[in-house]
């Protein structure tokens, strides 16, 4: 009895946390891997609609954005509440759509120009006739790969 | 002496007490400025700009699948109204043809989806017939390359399988200029 007794007040209580920062950069190096900077707020409503086939986009500095949607309640105001394009982080125009293209190729090695995508976030209630308009104005330029953003169907299988 | 020994025993180690503490800062900024990116979409190629129209009308009719997709968001396939959720089979029936009907494609590789909307069509729903157009090809895929290679049309055949069932049967979906209805304001 003595001797067990003996040997529980031995055993120190504590945790050890020497491990602890390992554990904590471990994790701070999975969310830095994962992280995406925003590098602008949506100024437009946008709520892409839901798809079953869907391919992932690769490389993310190959990718650009283009908005459609209706202006957020704060800029109703002044933006109204037609659909909207926003390039960057502001409202934009068709016309603007080569020069913004433009000033993302810069940013981009030249032998990569090639499988540069022009990712579509449209919103589902959106008409055709701005998305179509768009379309036309990347062909011109000769932005060729465009993706229509889209989520997984939640209700599919 | 004392001070000397103290010294010493202060070098052994540097205080790491407060490295969890910082660790622990630059895990919640990371956090906090992290969306876990869920971008996915369809892609796809668009034809290169030309200032002439492509004539579709000296095709043979039996190999063009028309779809039409109205204002009200209605569908019309080669003609008649149809239901979103029947397009995908009847899409796969009219590119492979398996009774060899009259009226369908005459072989997969002449098959032609022509695909055209309003201008006052939602984008949920032409997002979603293409999705459907799409589907078809990828299944169709699906079956070729599990007859040819035993496995689906993933990322594990290589280059040339892929080129080699494309070629059989080839993503051909021609958009039209969209009409000028129900164009919201």
């Amino acid at each position: 009895m003595a001797m067990f007794k003996k040997k529980r007040g031995a055993a120190s209580p504590e945790v050890s946390t020497a491990s602890l920062p390992d554990i904590i950069f471990m994790l701070l190096f999975f969310f830095m891997m994962v992280t995406v900077m925003r590098d602008s707020s949506l100024k437009v409503d946008v709520k892409t609609p839901y798809a079953t086939q869907l391919t992932k986009l690769e490389e993310k500095s190959l990718v650009n954005y283009i908005y459609v949607g209706r202006p957020m309640e704060q800029y109703q105001s002044v933006y109204g509440t037609k659909p909207r394009i926003q390039l960057g982080d502001k409202f934009s125009k068709v016309e603007d759509i080569p020069l913004f293209l433009e000033k993302h190729k810069l940013k981009i090695p030249e032998k990569k120009h090639g499988r540069i995508t022009s990712s579509l976030r449209v919103d589902g209630k959106v008409t055709m006739g701005i998305v179509q308009d768009i379309k036309s104005e990347l062909r011109r330029y000769g932005q060729l790969i465009i993706n229509y953003s889209a989520k997984k169907d939640p209700d599919a299988k | 002496m004392l001070k000397k020994g103290k010294k010493s025993r202060m070098k052994n180690e540097v205080n790491a007490g407060s490295m969890a503490d910082i660790a622990f800062l630059l895990l919640i900024f990371f956090l906090v400025t992290t969306t876990i990116a869920e971008d996915k979409g369809i892609r796809i190629l668009l034809p290169p700009w030309s200032d002439e129209k492509p004539d579709i009308t000296q095709l043979n009719k039996r190999n063009v699948f028309s779809v039409l997709v109205n204002a009200q968001n209605q569908l019309l396939v080669r003609g008649e109204p149809t239901e979103v959720r029947n397009l995908r089979e009847r899409a796969k029936e009219f590119i492979i043809n398996p009774n060899h009907r009259e009226d369908l494609a005459e072989s997969p590789d002449g098959a032609i989806i022509s695909l055209k909307n309003d201008r006052g069509t939602s984008y949920a729903t032409y997002l979603k017939v293409y999705n459907e157009l799409k589907g078809a090809y990828d299944e169709l895929w699906d079956d070729l390359a599990m007859k040819k290679y035993g496995q689906p049309y993933d990322d594990e055949l290589t280059r040339a399988q892929k080129q080699a069932i494309q070629d059989e049967i080839p993503l051909v979906l021609s958009e039209a200029e969209p009409t000028a209805f129900g164009e919201e304001n």
